[in-house]
């Protein structure tokens, strides 16, 4: 346990607290001379490397550091222990790409040097030759790393140093990212990743269509990127658009087709068109669109400017930027700091807020498609961000298609990599000075889509692990899926490359990362999936697009309690003389009210984890995505619990089932449930014996040694001061106290 | 058929409740419901319960409360021009009800808010508690969970160490203890007298609970009676010092003084305090700053204005954080976690006490226990649990509940248990294969805290209980429990026998629980808890199971058939193992 007492308590505080002096490291053990390597991946190659540096541990049982080697690669900043590493049993979730104490180079969020016990933050181009004592690596992933510079030769510190200021803070070019070291050379042939659509091909498309049974067109007009580089290849927008206007503005302001529902109505985005045009040419351009979507579907439709309701990417960056500072903890004062003013504190920075407001977004949309089945337009600048963000959510609460892992692979290769969702910019991956295009859009997606899967679990056939994952792979340059612009820069580096063509491995093909074991916690235990006999079902012949994928409209009927409301309100408040009338009444109508109405329409009908699903946007429903943000925080794992408890004892419970199924069908008797279940159960057993010593970030954290020590606060008298005249008074009273 | 189906519980518990004396009937009422508008329709009151139904909506609103909730009756306005009353409920399960009523012409009849009115509040009106005429017949005799003797031989107790005194046998000694109380060996009752008189309220330090390998204890007291003159009793000293001997692992013993210190400073000008580690050799004195009954009640009170009708979305967390609710929750579980981190790291006995010793000692002591035993944490452990430490060691019930009573300031009451109920649910969520029961069960627990449909939670102290004779004259909360027992269990329960829960109290962890204080608001409804999903799974398992031992049959006499034909191998069936 590591106590670090009364630091709080001083009134100057040194601004890093260290909890373990360098002495006390000296006389344990003495620095050896010895260095090694990571096992470096096929065109790594090291920059450079210094021995014997310090690392300090967090783990509650070593309240120490280790000693060893700390190199930086093309793709890593790597720390390997001089300690023969001990082999742990309970590592069941390695990452084959970078290990525990690896960091990506463009995982590296921030970079700090303790100078005389402050601490601060090292941006590129300062501090040429003052190394620091310390040096504290804040990570994209939210993990924390701390290394002592002062046990290594002034030299060696230096170089190590500012080696890694220059390849994780310093700006650099595309082609020095690690993935066009690592990239694949044998051909043109792209390989095919499983089952995952990439959406690079006509193919693709149309089977997307077909799916959904949309009825737009698509276009191959830009299959060499001369209508506009920041469109896909190939993609589809409303039939009745002619090619005249396909090409006059190029790629401004085309309704591009997103997904069609079953009524035959669609959801479309577009970017803005160029300000500068002339005012008449572009309305009556823009009218001929909007009269083109409308003839989708019973010529209604809808726009809908996102950048007027949601926030800018800016908002999101910034908001984000508050948000992530309270998980990146350099220790256990700061701990127990940040949890005194922790709920204000979360919502100060507005994160959890603008989550809410995409998800609302989205439910506005799906009201219009599913309950008034009207076309709708979603709009904005670049039509690449939120457009993104609101129409993948709307696509997953109304097409249990993208609730499977397949799907929302698919779902996310066509919105956001095909869909030129600006990656390279807005991760920043090049570190660019000129910070106003980043901003963590899709992380944004994925935060709303986790607030969904922790609301309907069974709904999902992925787990929050996966989302997790997910959400790391943004920063491993190993891979193209996350890494460009666009569909046309990706292109242009595919081909002008001076090592030949090249392709690059793609997120998806996650056995590059996990191996089989690792990859069965993406799927959730929980899933309901869809009966056989249902599938038959639907498969019986219907009028027109029929395909109930959700409810049918006249279930949204709105009901006439309103109607008393409006008419008798007033009187009702003379008569009732209640001061605070207001609270017992909904505010007027606004989009908030509207979308809740639709959500307790919902609410109302039995739940159908493959029909339409929609998000409860209250405030207490919103929750912090604990898996990702804490899991690397030793005093916020709690020993033998956490939901990994429910998910071993689920999967032991679902491998039993599936064994007996199995065996019932050996034997022929039984058909009807069997199948669809072939996915084989094996890590469950395993899980289950061992879950008791497991954390609650399990799989992130499982790999260390924990001990089964309380993590007690420190400073408990600081954290809630009750002032008013109640804290001193006695329990037992006799005196009567009003507190009306 | 119901829309406010979070009220659905009343109605499933009660079908079989015998229909009650009093009926009053009031028709054309309307209840402004905060969610859903203006509703008219019916209103019945019994001398249990309120029953109000809205017939002329699809589908049809029922609104079922024991009138045991109903802490305050508001009658807001006089009668206005139209000769309507607005009545005003305010609950003690956090619901605000309210209704709209156009009293009769004739004003000899008695409408159902008069009645309501009186029996709401029954005694304040000479009436008897609803529990003593409510004769329900159950398969499970609940009174017969706790027998307190049967509980300490469980605990190995007595032992070479520990021995069981009769001295509080006629309550005596202590009107507020138990009559078995669990004493060194070496204290004579004698000596347990003087002790008796240097403790507040004479509540002397007894054991709680016992660990069974370095019989580390958990021991339980009021404040010693050492003013500010800084008194001392020997007795008492050698009492604790006799606690400490009692343990041979370790030669120290921590008193944990569940006030904040300044609190127990200023208790000193009253006589209280708290033990000085000069009069107490090799003891250590931790204060764990939970605050007192009034700063409590006062902390649901800003909850309930938060979450009850409506929510302020964009502000909840930090009209949350406002509330303080949480940060008790923390100092509690923090507290407990510390005592039982000495008892089981330590193997050191720990002395707990607050000012009286049954508030925030009985949700130390019992929240500590359920850490370190596991047999708290089944259906019948944890209500020995609550039939022990909060029952049988006099938690005020009666007091801090109020019931009955239409002294809604009564500045005795407070949401103590409560707490305790919100801290248990904390651990089932970190720990959510550890606990046999569910929530459901806990959300029993509190809607009969306030129904005064059962004895459980009756009286102040075990004296008192006896001399109204509870047990014969009413029924426990624990019969209706266990003898539905399915309904209370957790599905996802494995039994560790001895695993050690320790919670994390960082606020991170702590949430508040929504599907209690939220429920009212049809939105933060669930949809489908995690449990429905596992009692399906465990069905089709049973279904599967069963099917595969009928194959297993078939199997088998075919085989016997067969074998005595040509003597064709049959394939060995693994059998399935059982694991729930």
């Amino acid at each position: 346990m590591l106590s670090l007492g009364s630091g709080g308590a001083k009134s100057t505080k040194p601004s890093f607290v260290s909890y373990v002096t360098p002495e006390e490291i000296k006389s344990e053990k003495e620095p050896q001379k010895k260095e090694r390597h990571p096992n470096l991946l096929p065109g790594e190659v090291v920059f450079c490397s210094t021995n014997p540096i310090l690392k300090y541990t967090q783990d509650d049982i070593s309240q120490r550091g280790i000693f060893g080697t700390l190199l930086c690669t093309n793709f890593r900043v790597s720390f390997i222990s001089d300690e023969t590493p001990q082999e742990e049993p309970t590592q069941h979730f390695k990452n084959k790409l970078y290990g525990e104490n690896d960091i990506p180079l463009m995982c590296v969020d921030c970079l700090y040097g303790v100078y005389d016990e402050k601490k601060k933050l090292i941006t590129g181009g300062m501090l040429k030759n003052k190394y620091p004592s310390k040096m504290i690596i804040h990570c994209k992933d939210l993990r924390v790393f701390q290394f002592c510079l002062t046990f290594t030769k002034e030299e060696e510190a230096k170089k190590i140093f500012q080696g890694i200021v220059h390849h994780c803070l310093e700006p650099k070019s595309l082609k020095c990212v690690f993935a066009f070291s690592y990239a694949n050379t044998k051909g043109p042939e792209m390989q095919r990743t499983q089952r995952t659509l990439m959406f690079d091909s006509q193919e693709d498309w149309s089977q997307e269509m077909k799916r959904t049974k949309g009825n737009c067109r698509i276009v191959t007009e830009n299959q060499n990127f001369e209508l506009s580089e920041r469109l896909p290849k190939y993609f589809i927008i409303p039939a009745a658009v002619s090619d005249d206007d396909l090409s006059k503005f190029p790629g401004k302001g085309l309704p591009i087709w997103c997904w069609s529902h079953h009524s035959g109505c669609a959801l479309f985005k577009a970017s803005s068109l160029p300000v500068t045009q002339e005012d008449g040419v572009a309305q009556a351009w823009m009218e001929r669109m909007l009269h083109a979507v409308a003839q989708t579907h019973l010529y209604s439709v809808k726009i809908e400017d996102l950048l007027e309701t949601l926030p800018n990417i800016q908002d999101i960056q910034q908001s984000y930027t508050k948000f992530k500072q309270f998980f990146l903890i350099d220790n256990s004062t700061d701990f127990w700091m940040s949890d005194v003013k922790w709920f204000s504190s979360l919502e100060n920075t507005g994160w959890l807020d603008i989550i809410r407001q995409c998800l609302q977004k989205a439910v506005e949309v799906v009201e219009c498609l599913e309950k008034e089945n009207t076309n709708v337009l979603i709009t904005e600048e670049e039509g690449s961000d939120l457009c993104c963000v609101i129409s993948s959510l709307v696509q997953i609460m109304m097409d249990p298609h993208c609730r499977t892992l397949t799907g929302f692979q698919n779902l996310v290769q066509k919105e956001w990599v095909a869909g030129c969702h600006a990656f390279l910019d807005r991760c920043n991956h090049l570190h660019q000075k000129d910070k106003e295009c980043q901003s963590p859009v899709f992380l944004l997606f994925l935060e709303c889509v986790w607030q969904l899967v922790q609301q309907h679990s069974p709904a999902f056939q992925f787990s929050e692990t996966y989302l997790t994952v997910l959400s790391d792979s943004i920063h491993v340059p190993a891979f193209g899926t996350f890494l460009f612009n666009s569909a046309f820069q990706r292109e242009s580096c595919l081909k002008h490359s001076q090592r030949g063509p090249l392709s690059w491995p793609a997120v998806w093909d996650w056995s590059m990362q996990f191996d089989c074991k690792a990859q069965e916690l993406f799927i959730n235990p929980l899933y309901a999936e869809k009966l056989k006999q249902e599938k038959v079902l639907r498969k019986v012949p219907r009028i027109k697009h029929q395909r109930q994928l959700s409810l049918p409209s006249s279930a949204f009927k709105t009901p006439p309690k309103k109607g008393f409301f409006k008419d008798e309100a007033e009187s009702l408040k003379k008569m009732l003389r209640v001061k605070r009338f207001s609270r017992w009444m909904v505010p007027p109508d606004s989009p908030a009210v509207a979308t809740r109405q639709f959500y307790e329409a919902w609410q109302q009908k039995p739940l159908d984890y493959h029909g339409l699903l929609l998000p409860c946007l209250d405030g207490p429903a919103m929750r912090l995505w604990m898996q990702r943000y804490l899991r690397w925080t030793p005093e916020a794992q709690i020993l033998g619990g956490g939901s990994v408890a429910i998910t071993s004892k689920l999967a032991e419970l679902l491998g039993e089932v599936r064994a007996l199924q199995r065996e019932l069908a050996q034997k022929g008797w039984w058909d009807s449930m069997g199948e669809g279940h072939h996915r084989p159960q094996t890590m469950s057993l395993a899980l289950v014996r061992t879950s008791l010593r497991l954390s609650s970030y399990f799989p992130f954290a499982a790999s260390r040694n924990w001990s089964f020590k309380p993590v007690i606060p420190t400073g408990l008298l600081q954290s809630l001061m009750v002032t008013d005249k109640l804290a001193s008074q006695e329990d037992e009273t006799n005196e009567v106290i009003s507190l009306v | 058929t119901e829309v406010g189906s979070a009220f659905h519980s009343w109605g499933a518990l009660y079908e079989n409740t015998r229909l009650p004396a009093v009926n009053v009937l009031s028709k054309d009422v309307t209840y402004i419901c905060p969610f859903v508008g203006a509703l008219r329709g019916i209103l019945t009151v019994t001398n249990y319960r309120l029953f109000f139904r809205c017939i002329n909506r699809e589908p049809a609103f029922l609104l079922d409360l024991p009138l045991g909730v109903i802490s305050k009756v508001d009658k807001i306005g006089g009668a206005s021009s139209r000769g309507d009353v607005s009545y005003g409920l305010v609950c003690k399960d956090m619901r605000n009800l309210r209704f709209v009523y156009k009293p009769p012409e004739d004003s000899l009849q008695k409408s159902a808010f008069d009645v309501l009115t009186k029996f709401a509040f029954p005694n304040s009106n000479n009436l008897p508690l609803f529990a003593f005429e409510y004769d329900q017949v159950f398969p499970e005799n609940g009174w017969k969970v706790y027998d307190a003797l049967a509980e300490y031989k469980r605990q190995g107790l007595p032992n070479e160490s520990w021995r069981i005194s009769k001295v509080n046998d006629h309550y005596e000694l202590c009107d507020s203890y138990p009559a078995s109380l669990v004493v060194p060996v070496t204290i004579t009752d004698e000596e347990l007298r003087r002790v008796a008189a240097f403790r507040a309220k004479g509540r002397i330090p007894v054991l709680s609970w016992i660990h069974p390998e370095s019989q580390a204890a958990v021991v339980r007291s009021s404040q010693p009676m050492s003013g500010v003159s800084g008194k001392r009793c020997k007795e008492d000293e050698k009492l604790l010092q006799a606690i400490m001997d009692a343990n041979a692992q370790s030669h120290k013993l921590f008193i944990f003084d569940a006030r904040p210190s300044v609190n127990a400073a200023a208790n000193k000008m009253k006589g209280g305090g708290c033990e000085s580690e000069d009069a107490y050799q090799n003891a250590e004195l931790v204060f764990l700053d939970i605050h007192n009954i009034h700063v409590m009640r006062e902390s649901l009170r800003k909850l309930r204005e938060v979450v009850y009708p409506n929510i302020e979305d964009s502000h909840w967390l930090s009209n949350l954080e406002s509330t303080h609710w949480l940060e008790h929750i923390k100092l509690i579980l923090a507290g407990a976690l510390r005592m039982a981190d000495k008892v089981e790291s330590g193997r050191t006995s720990v002395v707990v006490h607050c000012s009286d010793g049954w508030d925030r000692t009985a949700q130390l002591t019992s929240l500590t226990m359920i850490m370190l035993d596991a047999h708290y944490r089944t259906v019948t452990g944890f209500q020995t649990l609550i039939d022990k430490e909060w029952v049988s060691f006099g938690h005020r019930f009666q007091q801090r509940v109020g019931h009955g009573d239409q002294n809604h300031t009564d500045a005795d009451r407070s949401p103590i248990f409560l707490q305790f109920i919100d801290c248990v649910w904390q651990m089932t969520q970190q720990f959510p294969a550890a606990f046999e029961f569910n929530e459901y069960f806990l959300i029993t627990v509190l809607d009969h805290l306030y129904s005064c449909l059962f004895g459980t939670f009756l009286c102040n102290s075990e004296q008192q209980r006896v001399r109204e004779e509870l047990s014969k004259r009413t029924v426990s909360l624990w019969s209706l429990v266990n003898s539905q027992l399915e309904e209370f269990v957790n599905p996802l329960y494995v039994h560790y026998s001895s695993h050690v829960l320790l919670p994390s109290v960082s606020i991170r962890h702590l949430q508040l629980w929504l599907t209690y204080y939220i429920r009212w608001n049809p939105r933060m409804r669930p949809q489908e808890p995690v449990h429905q999903r596992y009692k399906e799974l465990l069905a089709k398992r049973a279904e599967l199971q069963k099917r595969v031992e009928e194959l297993q049959r078939d199997v088998a006499n075919r085989a016997s058939v067969s074998s005595e034909r040509a003597g064709s191998p049959t394939r060995s069936i693994t059998p399935v193992q059982t694991f729930v």
